[in-house]
């Protein structure tokens, strides 16, 4: 939760090193997620928006790691904080964000399409953390991904969970009128998984795995992307060896016991669900695939936002809140069971529990543990939007030049840092971007195009 | 003999029903009893389908225990997204009425109109001919798209997939009206209106009930692929939302509910057909 954590710390990297680029290396990263998870839930929220605020001015300021560093060891954070402080006035761009000025619409309908992606903006309402912020949301559950965007487009949802790519695709136009979207904040980093039907249980290598029938949620999704990224590394070719088809998620399960599909790599809970009712069994976690990526996000259209900043500014700081609460291990049975009934997730508590425990069954028997099973990280980082648009160009989504970096910043760029550092008169950050890597493969961000040819197998 | 027919009707019923029941109860036995091999550990997360090979399917007994819940509180409301059996239930049956009420009000004089000019007969057929197999599934991203409202949208689904047994019918017993009564009011000079009024409809008036009796049925059958695309409220939603959580005891109740309120409306019409039937 790099974003929770003091920026001036000199041990700490902004980007690139660990596996979610935000840290030195792998041991320092898991400190950090531990004591993340506590200070976030003990340090008060003023301190929180504080850190979001000064987060940004740093990374604008020192974009590259080892000069802030550098900068930070010669004079030391206290000193480095004044510093900065006299130039920009962090508390007043910290004042802007932690406001809370009138709000415009309070009655608002949030959609999200039950799975535990979608964890914050569900919890929120629960556990009163829309309330909190004076706001009446109402969380409506949606069919599918399809049915969540037009609803969107038709203005009956004020806001809505969406997969990380879809305000991207939707801004662009591609199976949509292009409507100016922009995505406030990542819901969930990891938290998918392949699973097989059980008849598969002997074919672990994924080279066996020729004329396969996959379900992924939606065309424009991390999990497409993902899956024809891990199917290519092996040598299959997404199109023509396999089928892949678009199931929303709660029709997954039920598709495998009918033996309609045979793999797929879907959002939990229905994973961990396959396996409870013993369907199929959990052939490995998208974070083995890709530590850290980013999968759904909380988006709503630039118009809304516009019109009504102050009720996106409260909505964004519940889904903050909500984040940061769900991002402590220790409240993770409890939101599992905020968010089990009917009116949520309509699922059994012991499975959403495995899910966000990362204490779980893997459908062969063994109980394994993994704490970054899925984790709650909002920030929106540009670089994750450049990696989808090069995979939409990959397979064909997208065809021609695309402006990854304008496009990137347009949709992923709209953070509340961003924008309300600009209304108390700062240049908002000139990059959010980290580099990370992919099966092991480094994605440099500003070199987009070279990242596509590097791949034999593609559609462009 | 008429009385002692309907008894053995009755008998017979109940007999394949208690059969059905009976095979019902002994299909779903599945094997038990595969606990003993797994750690405790790993079976306490895990459901009883994996764990004691128990079927996925329920038998009756838990069906009839689901539907007595229902029963018992069939208008709770626990937010947004879980609401009883009744409520989802009224909000079906008012889509269904205001879709079907739109299209009973162009159907009736569309199709007079067909049945009494052999030119828009024809210049409409082919239009109608298109349109009449049209899935109301395939209608739903157009009318979300256009009418950029889910609710109407599904209102709209249910207008345009329930219009055209009804339009049809009423062409077809307007047009099929006996040539004699119709020259009997032309004799007497009775104008165009009162004719259709007072000779054509209460002549086609059987043929057009039989319509609107296929129409709600269509209506009822729509109502559910629209709520279960859409979401939100309805008997569909709740079908989708028990599928999502895999409760096939739930979609079981759900669908004995579907089945019975379509037998309501379906004999809400054959009684209105009764009423309006002569003997010639």
């Amino acid at each position: 939760m790099s974003m929770f954590r003091n920026p001036f710390d000199s041990g700490l990297r902004l980007r690139g090193g660990c596996s979610c680029g935000a840290h030195a290396s792998q041991e320092a990263h898991a400190r950090a997620m531990k004591a993340d998870a506590v200070e976030a839930g003990e340090t008060g929220e003023e301190a929180r928006y504080e850190r979001v605020v000064q987060s940004a001015i740093m990374r604008a300021m020192f974009p590259a790691d080892a000069q802030r560093r550098a900068f930070l060891s010669a004079v030391g954070w206290s000193t480095a904080a004044a510093a900065i402080s006299s130039v920009l006035p962090i508390g007043a761009a910290t004042e802007a964000f932690a406001q809370t000025g009138p709000i415009e619409k309070k009655a608002l309908k949030v959609g999200f399409i039950p799975i535990t992606c979608a964890t914050p903006i569900i919890m929120a309402d629960p556990m009163g953390f829309y309330k909190k912020h004076g706001l009446d949301v109402e969380v409506v559950k949606t069919a599918g991904w399809a049915v969540i965007r037009d609803k969107t487009l038709n203005k009956e949802y004020d806001a809505a969970h969406m997969l990380a790519p879809m305000p991207l695709a939707i801004t662009m136009g591609i199976g949509s009128t292009p409507t100016p979207y922009a995505m406030g904040a990542i819901e969930n980093v990891n938290g998918q998984a392949i699973t097989l039907a059980m008849k598969h249980k002997d074919k672990r290598d994924p080279k066996s795995w020729k004329g396969f029938k996959f379900a992924v949620p939606f065309d424009f999704s991390m999990h497409n992307y993902l899956l024809r990224y891990y199917l290519a590394e092996n040598g299959i070719d997404p199109d023509k060896d396999v089928q892949i088809r678009a199931v929303p998620p709660a029709e997954m399960v039920a598709n495998m016991r009918a033996d309609n599909i045979d793999a797929f790599l879907a959002p939990d809970p229905f994973n961990q669900r396959a396996v409870y009712d013993g369907v199929g069994f959990i052939h490995m976690l998208s974070k083995e695939l890709w530590d850290g990526h980013p999968c759904c996000a909380f988006a709503a259209s630039r118009e809304f936002i516009a019109s009504a900043p102050n009720t996106y500014a409260a909505l964004m700081r519940a889904i903050i809140d909500a984040a940061a609460y769900a991002a402590k291990p220790d409240n993770r049975k409890e939101i599992a069971a905020a968010i089990a009934p009917a009116n949520y997730l309509n699922q059994p508590q012991i499975v959403l529990e495995q899910v966000l425990t990362g204490v779980y069954a893997d459908g062969l028997g063994q109980v394994k543990k993994d704490a970054n099973r899925i984790q709650f990280d909002p920030f929106p980082w540009e670089s994750f939007a450049v990696w989808i648009l090069t995979q939409m160009k990959r397979w064909g989504q997208i065809k021609g030049d695309v402006d990854y970096a304008g496009i990137a910043k347009q949709v992923y760029l709209a953070t509340d840092a961003a924008r309300l550092m600009k209304e108390a008169g700062l240049t908002p950050p000139a990059a959010t971007s980290k580099s990370f890597s992919v099966m092991g493969k480094v994605f440099d961000p500003a070199k987009p195009e070279a990242y596509i040819d590097s791949f034999a197998i593609k559609r462009s | 003999m008429i009385s002692s027919l309907n008894a053995r009707a009755a008998l017979v019923s109940l007999l394949i029903f208690g059969s059905f029941l009976l095979a019902w109860h002994i299909g779903v036995q599945g094997g038990k009893g595969s606990v003993a091999q797994m750690d405790p550990e790993y079976a306490r997360l895990m459901g009883v389908a994996a764990t004691q090979g128990k079927s996925a399917m329920p038998g009756p007994l838990e069906v009839g225990a689901q539907i007595w819940e229902h029963l018992k509180s069939p208008f709770y409301d626990r937010g947004p997204n879980d609401k009883g059996l009744g409520i989802q239930l009224a909000y079906s049956l008012g889509r269904v009425l205001l879709g079907y009420l739109l299209a009973v009000m162009v159907a009736l004089p569309v199709g007079f109109l067909i049945g009494m000019s052999p030119l828009m007969s024809r210049a409409l057929d082919p239009f109608i001919q298109v349109m009449k197999p049209i899935s109301p599934l395939a209608w739903m991203p157009l009318a979300l798209y256009t009418i950029k409202d889910s609710a109407t949208s599904s209102i709209f689904v249910i207008f345009i997939c329930s219009i055209w047994p009804m339009l049809t019918n009423t062409a077809f017993g307007v047009a099929h009206v006996r040539k004699e009564w119709l020259n009997v009011a032309r004799t007497l000079e009775v104008n165009a209106l009162r004719t259709a009024w007072r000779v054509i409809l209460p002549a086609a008036a059987p043929t057009i009930v039989t319509g609107m009796r296929i129409s709600i049925g269509i209506a009822w059958l729509v109502i559910v692929a629209a709520e279960m695309l859409v979401g939100g409220t309805g008997i569909g939603y709740f079908v989708w939302n028990e599928w999502n959580n895999l409760s096939i005891s739930n979609i079981i109740t759900a669908i004995l509910v579907i089945g019975l309120v379509g037998m309501l409306l379906d004999h809400m019409l054959g009684f209105a057909t009764k009423l309006v039937t002569y003997q010639e």
